[in-house]
């Protein structure tokens, strides 16, 4: 079966397509004794700049492709991948991945979606872009990324680097169900890490900036980047601890991104059916404050978390997750859907080589009306939170502790910079209490949130 | 088995990696290497009672680097023809700006590594699948068994077998046969809509047989069980600063964040670390002698060699309180003109290699472990925890408390929810006012994160008492 497919393998790659590896693969485990199966190859090109003051620190260069196989011998499953093509490795990864479903026990509810669920058509959403970019141009931006964060402050006095990364590549899964799609899609980040002193204690501080786009033409300016990194590296230097007290905390949106990266994690299917989740059993139930309308919205054109299918195979969709605090919808594949009695939302997500799992496409708070200022203005004592360290959130009961820094606020202004202190509540409370949501949305990945207000928590300093 | 590593594993000859080398070692570059690797994984995981999830992923490649001064070029290739060597060997020395090959690297010498820490039987560190699925059957009964109010019990055996071989611009070719294998617990008990979670592992470079030994993967079991039973009683954690006893063991977490990482030589070459030009100086106090040992047999965090081929040391990077050394990779070495330690690591043959962490442990002091819990008037006990992060450049670093008690009038008293402990690195270490004599390693769960790439680590702590600590709970 495979024979054919050394033969084919040169043209494939050469118009740059797995179809018909995939078929083969597909036939052949079928001829292994797999009832259902599906394959997923990705293959891309990876390059990555560092420059550190001012001089190229690290150039590295690569293509990879990987092939991801799941089988079911009846309701047993195995999956397995592997980065070497060639017909006798295929062949062996075949047989071995139905061995290995063979030696775990049934699942009665594994399985493949209904033939009848799979994508039919997709639009592009427009996620790749084809411009290749010289060595030279890519070692120009990062350097002027990080000559603008030197140039913005005097203070700035070190830098972590800045990096330029570029990539692409294709995704391509199949089914037995007579499924093939394949989409490709592409990303240029760049991202400015420069270090502040202190010019009396020689204290220092580090922050970041970045910006991700599947276009080259839509990334912002160098200079605009290394600039907010440096006003973030600066503005922290002085910081000090705060004493301990229950206050008002503002997320600012890189921290309430985070914060929703929690609400999707607790909302994804896995988690739930596991009975691992703070979220149990709330669907139409009130699980925030009315402010809060969530969105997954997997076909925004050009997102960074789009896709035009899921990891089954499934059209992805915008879905509500929750509106107007009140829980909609979780996050499910099919395996997750079933286990609770639910559909897919279309949110396989599928890494080569394991078996799906629940992922966001683009998870986002639907933005309010005020303005971040109006949000700060209105405390009078409070923590404007602007990272977070540290791991410190029980998914089982939503305990939620972390590290903190960010700004002292009183009477509504920012007064000085706050570290080593941390934040505590639980999750269920922070999401029901969140009282003011911000107008200033932005998508830098692909989950996203306006600035937030949360009523109160516990900050823990001197 | 560590001597048995050939090129011909990778289907590379000696004279296609020396062209290679050749091609990269053009005028202005001091060092290049060429790192081959194949690794197996397998994992199965059980979960509601069942094992029904299997997996295995294959990789092998190359990475092909070269160091021009401060300059690293990169690339690396899932295909080991001649060629591809040669495209890599070409984009790895583009950094270097000089012509392609115009000289010539001494022929590597085949070299053996000294030791073996970790003679795993290939057999015995991939066990049969129907073994694996044994063993997660045996601890979802024991887990269940140990409490009715256990409802539900994850667990996960993952093994990998990575074969290596370093080819250097300096000289050397070597090679190494790296087993690891860990096994992971996740209890979820309910009692009247509360439901708490309770974790616990082990592993290390080790044969399957270790699990087995003294039902090991059974007591793991009862662990991750006691844990969660114990949550369900826990109460809110206080907020603010007070004394913090650590038990033995992972604990020893707080001198990989606290420590550790601002001892790592590249930080400290970019000065970028809170511990940059700290050398010599107090940063402990002197009860404190903590060192980074990447030869302790079977541990996790332990290699025969480094990723560039040095064989691995035991570094003292505390001793008494005073900080005596960084952790190095060569790149980091040559440029600070300090020795080299055997702590350049890589994820894969994809990544950069680094300067990181293998083993990290305080010595034992003298005080009796008691006596210490005896010594707190009002504090916290803690005994197990999940993460931990830091932030290089200022210090601020965090662990989270997965199993604490309070400590009341010098007795361990009421458990208490996590909470997130807060500290500044260079600072936490000076309040450390005992050190029991009961040094214990943990078990074998440590995977260190750094730029994107993660390494199996190990850690260790005797029973410690901190005379301060901002505890992040939720009662003040």
């Amino acid at each position: 079966m495979l024979q054919k497919q050394t033969s084919i393998r040169s043209a494939d790659a050469v118009n740059g397509t797995y179809n018909q590896l995939a078929a083969d693969v597909l036939a052949r485990a079928k001829d292994c004794g797999a009832t259902e199966a599906d394959i997923v190859v990705a293959d891309g090109e990876t390059f990555s700049l560092q420059v550190r003051v001012g001089a190229v620190d690290r150039l590295t260069k690569a293509r990879e492709k990987r092939l991801g196989l799941r089988v079911f011998v009846g309701k047993r499953s195995a999956t397995t991948s592997t980065s070497d093509f060639s017909r006798e490795s295929l062949e062996r990864l075949v047989s071995e991945t139905c061995t290995l479903a063979k030696a775990v026990v049934e699942d009665p509810v594994s399985g493949l979606p209904d033939a009848s669920q799979m994508a039919q058509d997709w639009p592009d959403l427009d996620l790749y872009d084809g411009t290749i970019l010289s060595t030279e141009t890519q070692i120009e931006w990062a350097k002027r990324g990080e000559a603008a964060a030197f140039a913005a402050d005097s203070r700035v006095t070190n830098s972590e680097g800045a990096e330029f990364d570029s990539s692409s590549g294709r995704v391509v899964l199949a089914n037995s169900h007579g499924f093939v799609g394949s989409y490709k899609s592409s990303s240029y980040s760049l991202s400015v890490s420069p270090i502040a002193t202190e010019p009396e204690t020689g204290a220092m501080q580090r922050d970041a900036w970045y910006e991700v786009q599947r276009k080259f033409s839509r990334l912002a300016s160098a200079e605009s980047i290394g600039q907010e990194a440096a006003r973030r590296a600066v503005r922290r230097l002085g910081a000090r601890k705060v004493a301990t007290k229950r206050v008002p905390v503002v997320f600012d949106q890189e921290t309430a991104g985070s914060l929703l990266a929690n609400l999707c994690s607790a909302v994804s299917g896995y988690g739930l059916y596991k009975r691992a989740s703070f979220l149990l059993d709330q669907l139409g139930q009130t699980i925030a404050s009315n402010l809060i309308t969530v969105y997954d919205d997997g076909r925004m054109a050009g997102g960074l978390g789009s896709r035009p299918f899921d990891g089954e195979g499934l059209a992805t969709s915008k879905n509500t997750i929750v509106e107007r605090g009140v829980l909609k919808s979780y996050l499910l594949d099919t395996y997750s859907g079933k286990k609770l009695g639910l559909s897919s939302t279309g949110n396989a997500s599928r890494s080569v080589g394991e078996s799906p799992s629940v992922g966001p496409t683009n998870f986002y708070l639907l933005p309010g009306v005020k303005s971040p200022q109006d949000i700060i203005g209105s405390v009078k004592e409070g923590l404007y939170v602007t990272d977070l360290i540290g791991f410190g959130i029980n998914m089982v009961t939503g305990d939620y502790s972390r590290g903190a820094c960010g700004f002292w606020i009183e009477n509504g202004e920012l007064t000085y910079p706050v570290e080593e202190i941390t934040i505590a509540g639980n999750l269920k409370e922070m999401f029901k209490h969140i009282e003011m949501v911000g107008s200033d949305l932005v998508f830098r990945g692909r989950i996203a949130s306006p600035t937030v207000k949360i009523t109160e928590m516990m900050v823990a300093g001197n | 088995m560590a001597d048995q590593v050939q090129l011909a594993t990778f289907g590379v000859t000696e004279l296609e990696a020396q062209h290679a080398l050749d091609r990269l070692s053009v005028r202005d570059v001091d060092y290049a290497d060429l790192y081959f690797e194949s690794r197996v994984s397998e994992s199965v995981s059980m979960e509601e009672g069942l094992v029904k999830r299997a997996s295995k992923s294959i990789s092998q490649g190359v990475g092909v680097r070269a160091i021009a001064g401060e300059k690293t070029g990169f690339a690396y290739s899932d295909e080991l023809t001649k060629k591809d060597l040669e495209i890599a060997a070409d984009t790895a020395r583009y950094i270097a700006n000089s012509p392609k090959g115009d000289r010539a690297v001494p022929v590597p010498a085949q070299r053996r590594p000294t030791r073996d820490l970790y003679p795993v039987e290939r057999a015995q560190a991939e066990a049969a699948t129907p073994d694996r699925v044994a063993l997660l059957n045996e601890i979802d009964a024991e887990a269940r068994r140990y409490d009715s109010r256990i409802k539900n019990v994850m667990a996960s055996f993952n093994t990998e077998y990575k074969v290596v071989a370093v080819a250097t611009s300096d000289g050397t070719l070597v090679g190494d046969v790296q087993p690891l294998s860990r096994l992971q617990i996740t209890c979820i008990a309910e009692e009247n809509g509360n439901r708490q979670v309770g974790s616990y592992g082990g592993g290390g470079r080790v044969g399957f047989e270790w699990y087995r030994e003294e039902n090991r993967h059974l007591g793991y079991a009862r662990e991750a069980a006691r844990e969660a039973i114990l949550n369900l009683s826990a109460v809110d954690a206080p907020a603010g600063v007070m004394p913090l006893v650590l038990a033995g063991g992972w604990p020893g977490i707080l001198l990989h964040e606290a420590i550790g990482h601002g001892l790592e030589a590249d930080f400290n070459r970019k000065k970028t670390s809170a511990f940059s030009n700290l050398i010599g100086k107090r940063v402990a106090s002197d009860v404190c002698t903590i060192v980074d040992d990447g030869t302790l047999p079977f541990r996790r965090g332990s290699l025969n060699m480094d990723d560039e081929g040095t064989p691995t040391g035991c570094t003292t990077l505390i001793e008494k309180g005073v900080l005596r050394g960084y952790i190095t990779d060569k790149l980091n070495a040559r440029l600070m003109g300090i020795a080299l330690t055997g702590n350049g690591r890589r994820e894969s043959y994809q990544s950069v290699v680094l300067p990181r962490m293998t083993n990290t442990f305080m010595l034992a002091g003298e005080s009796d472990p008691q006596d210490i819990v005896r010594s707190v008037k009002k504090g916290l006990y803690a005994v197990s925890f999940g993460g931990g992060q830091v932030d290089i450049t200022n210090g601020k670093f965090v662990f989270s408390a997965s199993e604490a008690y309070l400590i009341e009038d010098g007795k361990i008293t009421t458990p208490v929810k996590g909470a997130t402990l807060i500290g500044n690195g260079p600072e936490i270490l000076t309040k450390v006012s005992m050190v029991g004599h009961d040094l214990k390693l943990d078990n074998g769960i440590g995977t260190c994160g750094k730029d994107g790439q993660s390494v199996p680590v190990g850690v260790g702590l005797p029973t410690l008492k901190i005379d301060e600590i901002t505890v992040g709970g939720t009662q003040g």
